[in-house]
Order: structure tokens, then C-alpha cells, then sequence
């Protein structure tokens, strides 16, 4: 690009400069109080903290019992990933490339589930789970995560298996292959960004999922991170660091994901899902 | 559409085989309570004696009336000017001020500008509680270093600020979605059409109301209803900056609904608000469904 051309980007860079900042500024005035001392904090929200130490992460993880929040959201959002996303892949072969009596009823009343808030089941579900005394179980947190994430998954995958190349299902049916063999050597190659998106999705309303869990768990130690953070904010609201530190640990694993798959997210919610 | 045919030797219900695991659970989990809380919202109840007393429309017919149901839904949609106006008038100007040019690194700000979209609601109260706080919270902090002591407030904390504040942090968060939904539009429009309003003598401004805006329908229907259910469906972020105080000047149906069940026992009512607000979220939803398919259509 030649020197004129820049000089002329250099308003759109100012432009979108200045509303990143007012994005990032407040991240990064988070990270830098995650390291300061109570006493920094009233220095004002950039300035350097003069010994960057990590004692304030170890307070959280251990006296904060961040240690029991981050295993328990890791497990749940590991489990809730692998299932909604295998489940999702059936169901979405299914209703893309299957003939499926009743596809009519089925399809929509699956795709319900994509548009409804979790208040419209949090009521009976919590009555329900407390007979079945699965209330303070992992049970409670991955089951209804899974259900509603195949609803949305439903929609996703079968929409990629719908446009999948029928030329390719056609010959390897003709060499013999079954449905079975069908999907899994041949189309689960192909549905790689399609998974990815999926996985990425669903890792995240999972991850960040508040009320289910907020309703479900008693028990301390049953906390997932966002209902921890909550919590730990109503005893030490006034211990900045320590909250800093608290909501990194919260936002540390999706940052990374977000880091390594940021295509995948932005496509996925550009694409109008409406969760979250 | 071949494929869609049963094979030689196929049974007719070989398709649930791959769909009924996923169903079950999203119907015993799912479906079958969002249709527990339609029927709970017919009777009064208080989640735990055995006696539910079947009352018919009373809990919808007490929402008219109930001054806490108003209130919310008085908040939710003042919410939708700071979650969905805000972030779309923000995303429009600056999607026709950086116009068609190509940057190069914007992947960057992009990936920037999305950020808040990622974060869980609950870090971003915290976050926001801090910037808010009235004695150590940087914006209080930042107006007395300007000298502008006057201009400090109890951001959250006072009955007529906590509404707009709580507000702008969903323009926080929404408004670098918009942008970038606008910016990949954008990028869409045919040159030509600008080039011959040019020629015609159209200035810029008639130009975006004219080209611009006609040609982001599709992006200008996703950023709307993404942007409105996401006000309607506030529940995390007043729960940790002010659990719908002070008073109940930012009570949201969603924390009318979690108070009412959970904290009063009063299941019968928050069915009924569950439901109410489920239905208004139903209706955005399907909009954008119709909008996603006819688009989809043309391409």
C-alpha cells in the first residue's frame, strides 16, 4: 500500500482505537488489580502494582475455594461439551440426511428449547431434581445444560449435514457402507468447522451458565465458578484484589479458547445464535 | 434429497435410533418442565405443602395489577434503549464512518471488539461494581482527579442512576457486536450503487439512509432481536451489581422470577412471570427465525 494510502486509513484506525480502548480499558485496569495490595488499589485503576506477585490468586484458589469452583465448572463443561456435541451430531445426521417419520412434530419441538430462557424451567426442574434428590449432584448441572445445548445443536448440524456433498453419501453407500459407517468416516471429517463451532458455543453458555447453577447447588464445594464469584462478592466486595483475582480465574479458560478459536466464535454468534 | 429415502433393508424408524437419545433428555429435562411452569402458573402454591390450589387465570390477572411485574417489565424495556438502541446507532455510525475500505489488522479489533460477548455476565459485574464503587471505583476516582467532585455520584446505588448504569454496561457489551455485524455487512454492498448515487449527486448522509441501510436489512433484523432478548433475558448482571435495588428501581422479570420462587415461595406468580416472559422472548425468537430463512433463501 502506498504512503498516501495509509495517511488516508488513519481516521478509521483512530475511530475503532477509541472504542476498543473503551472496551479493553476496563479489562486491563481488572488484570492489573488482580496484583496490587488493598492499599494500591486507591492509587487509581493503571497504576503498576509494585510487586507483581501471584499471592492474591493462591488466596482465592485456596481460602476462596476457587480450587472446588474451577474442578467443578471444568468437569461439567467437559462433560456437557463431549455429550451435547456427540448427541447433537446424531441428531442433526438424523434429521439432515435420514427419513424420520414424524420430523414435522419432532423437529420443532426439539428447536423450542433453542429459544426459551432457563426461567421458564428452572421452577418444576428444581422441584423435580430435589425429588429425584439429584440437587448438589453434577447430575443437576450437566443434564438440563445437555438438553438445552442439543436444541440448539439440532439446528446447527443438521443445517451442515443437509448441505453436505450427497455425491459423497451416494458412493460410499455404494461400497457397502452403512448409516453408521456413513456418518463417522466419511461426513465427521467434513464437519470439522461445524464441530469446532458447536464445541466452542457450547463451551462457553456452559461455562458462563449462572442461574442453573445458582438454583441447583447448596452445597459450597458444589459451586461452579460464576456461582463462586457471585457468592465471594457478597463477603469481600470491598477486597479488589481479591475479586480481580477471582474473576480471572472465572474468565481465564474461555479467554483461551477464545485466543485459539476466535474465528469459531465470532462466526458462530454472528450467525444469529441467540443464547447467551 | 435422495439420501432422505429408507435403503434396501432399512427399517421406517431407523432415523429415532440416532435421535431419541438426544430427545429424551432434552424432553424429560426441557420440554416437559417449560410445560410443569404453564401449569404451575395456574395454581398458588408455596414449593413445599402438599396443598396447590387450582386458581385459573389469577396469577396472570394479578400481574396486571402487581406493581413489582410493571416495574421489571418497565425495566426490561428501558434496558432494550441501552442494549439494543445504543449498541445499533453505535455500530451504524461507525460501520458507515470506517465505510467500505478494507484495514488491514482489523481481525485484531475484531477480535477485540467482540470480547465482551465471551465473557461470563458475572465478571463483568464484578468488573463494573469496581469501575462503579463510589469511593475507590475508578470513574469516581477519575472525576475528582479532573476536579470534577460535583459530577461523583453513587452510581448504583442511587434510585435514579443504578437504571441507565446497569444499562450502560449492557452497551458495554453490546455495542462491538454490533459494529462487527454492521462492518461484515458492509463489506457486501456493491461498489457500483455508491459510485451512481455519487454521480446522481446524493450526499453522504442520503447515501447511508438510502444504500447503507437498506442493504444491512438482514444484519440491522440480527443485531435487533439478538440485542432485545438479550435485554429481556437480564438476569445475571443485576443479580451481582444490585439485586434489583436500591428499592426495585432495576428489578428484571428474570430476578422477579428467581426472588418469587426461590426467596418468597411464591411458585404460583413466578410461573406466571416465567411464562409471561417467555412468551414475549418467543416471539423475538421466531422473528428471527422467518428473517434467518428468507435471507438464507437468497443466497
Amino acid at each position: 500500500m502506498s504512503r498516501k494510502a495509509w495517511t488516508r486509513l488513519i481516521p478509521n484506525y483512530l475511530i475503532l482505537s477509541l472504542f476498543l480502548l473503551i472496551i479493553i480499558l476496563p479489562i486491563i485496569g481488572l488484570v492489573l488489580s488482580a496484583f496490587k495490595t488493598d492499599t494500591e488499589i486507591i492509587k487509581g485503576p493503571f497504576a503498576l502494582p509494585e510487586q507483581w506477585t501471584l499471592d492474591t490468586f493462591e488466596n482465592a484458589w485456596t481460602t476462596g475455594r476457587f480450587n472446588y469452583f474451577f474442578r467443578n465448572s471444568v468437569l461439567v463443561t467437559v462433560v456437557v461439551v463431549i455429550v451435547s456435541v456427540f448427541l447433537s451430531t446424531l441428531t442433526g445426521y438424523a434429521f439432515g440426511l435420514l427419513p424420520v417419520p414424524g420430523r414435522k412434530v419432532l423437529f420443532p419441538l426439539l428447536l423450542l428449547g433453542y429459544m426459551v430462557p432457563f426461567e421458564a424451567v428452572i421452577i418444576p426442574l428444581y422441584h423435580f431434581m430435589d425429588t429425584l434428590h439429584l440437587t448438589d449432584t453434577y447430575w443437576a448441572l450437566i443434564l438440563p445444560q445437555v438438553g438445552l445445548s442439543v436444541s440448539f445443536g439440532t439446528l446447527w448440524m443438521s443445517s451442515f449435514f443437509r448441505n453436505a456433498p450427497k455425491e459423497l453419501v451416494d458412493a460410499a453407500a455404494i461400497d457397502g457402507c452403512n448409516r453408521w459407517q456413513v456418518l463417522w468416516r466419511i461426513l465427521w471429517p467434513l464437519s470439522r468447522p461445524a464441530v469446532l463451532t458447536l464445541v466452542v458455543l457450547v463451551f462457553m453458555w456452559t461455562w458462563n451458565e449462572f442461574l442453573l447453577a445458582l438454583v441447583m447447588v447448596q452445597k459450597e464445594t458444589m459451586r461452579t465458578l460464576p456461582v463462586g464469584l457471585a457468592f465471594f462478592q457478597g463477603r469481600y466486595s470491598a477486597n479488589i484484589p481479591l475479586m480481580a483475582a477471582g474473576s480471572l480465574i472465572v474468565a481465564g479458560p474461555i479467554l483461551l479458547v477464545y485466543i485459539l478459536f476466535q474465528r469459531y466464535f465470532i462466526r458462530g454468534m454472528l450467525g444469529g445464535s441467540i443464547k447467551g | 434429497m435422495q439420501v432422505q429415502h429408507r435403503w434396501p433393508g432399512e427399517s421406517r424408524f431407523h432415523g429415532w435410533l440416532y435421535i431419541l437419545p438426544g430427545l429424551i433428555i432434552y424432553l424429560v429435562f426441557i420440554f416437559y418442565p417449560i410445560l410443569e411452569t404453564i401449569r404451575t402458573s395456574f395454581y398458588q402454591w408455596d414449593g413445599f405443602s402438599s396443598n396447590r390450589s387450582f386458581i385459573g387465570l389469577e396469577n396472570y390477572v394479578s400481574l396486571l395489577n402487581d406493581s413489582q411485574f410493571l416495574q421489571a417489565l418497565l425495566n426490561n424495556l428501558t434496558f432494550i434503549i441501552f442494549y439494543s438502541i445504543i449498541p445499533i446507532i453505535i455500530g451504524l455510525a461507525l460501520a458507515s464512518l470506517l465505510g467500505r475500505k478494507r484495514l488491514p489488522g482489523m481481525a485484531f479489533f475484531r477480535a477485540g471488539l467482540f470480547l465482551p460477548q465471551i465473557l461470563s455476565m458475572v465478571v463483568v459485574g464484578v468488573t463494573w461494581r469496581w469501575i462503579f464503587n463510589p469511593v475507590f471505583g475508578p470513574l469516581n476516582m477519575g472525576l475528582r482527579a479532573l476536579g470534577l467532585e460535583t459530577l461523583t455520584q453513587s452510581w448504583l446505588g442511587d434510585f435514579n442512576l443504578a437504571l441507565p448504569s446497569v444499562g450502560s454496561i449492557g452497551t458495554w457489551v453490546q455495542y462491538g457486536f454490533c459494529m462487527i455485524l454492521f462492518l461484515a455487512g458492509m463489506q457486501r454492498i456493491p461498489e457500483d450503487q455508491y459510485e451512481a448515487a455519487e454521480l446522481d449527486g446524493a450526499n453522504g448522509f442520503n447515501q447511508f439512509l438510502y444504500i447503507t441501510i437498506p442493504n444491512l436489512r438482514a444484519e440491522l433484523g440480527v443485531a435487533l432481536v439478538t440485542t432485545i432478548i438479550a435485554a429481556m433475558r437480564v438476569f445475571d448482571l443485576v443479580y451481582v451489581t444490585t439485586r434489583g435495588g436500591p428499592g426495585d428501581s432495576t428489578l428484571v422479570t428474570g430476578f422477579l422470577v428467581y426472588r418469587s420462587a426461590f426467596q418468597q415461595n411464591r411458585i404460583g406468580f413466578a410461573a406466571a412471570v416465567a411464562t409471561v416472559m417467555t412468551v414475549i422472548i418467543f416471539v423475538i425468537s421466531l422473528f428471527i427465525l422467518r428473517l434467518q430463512s428468507r435471507t438464507e433463501g437468497e443466497q
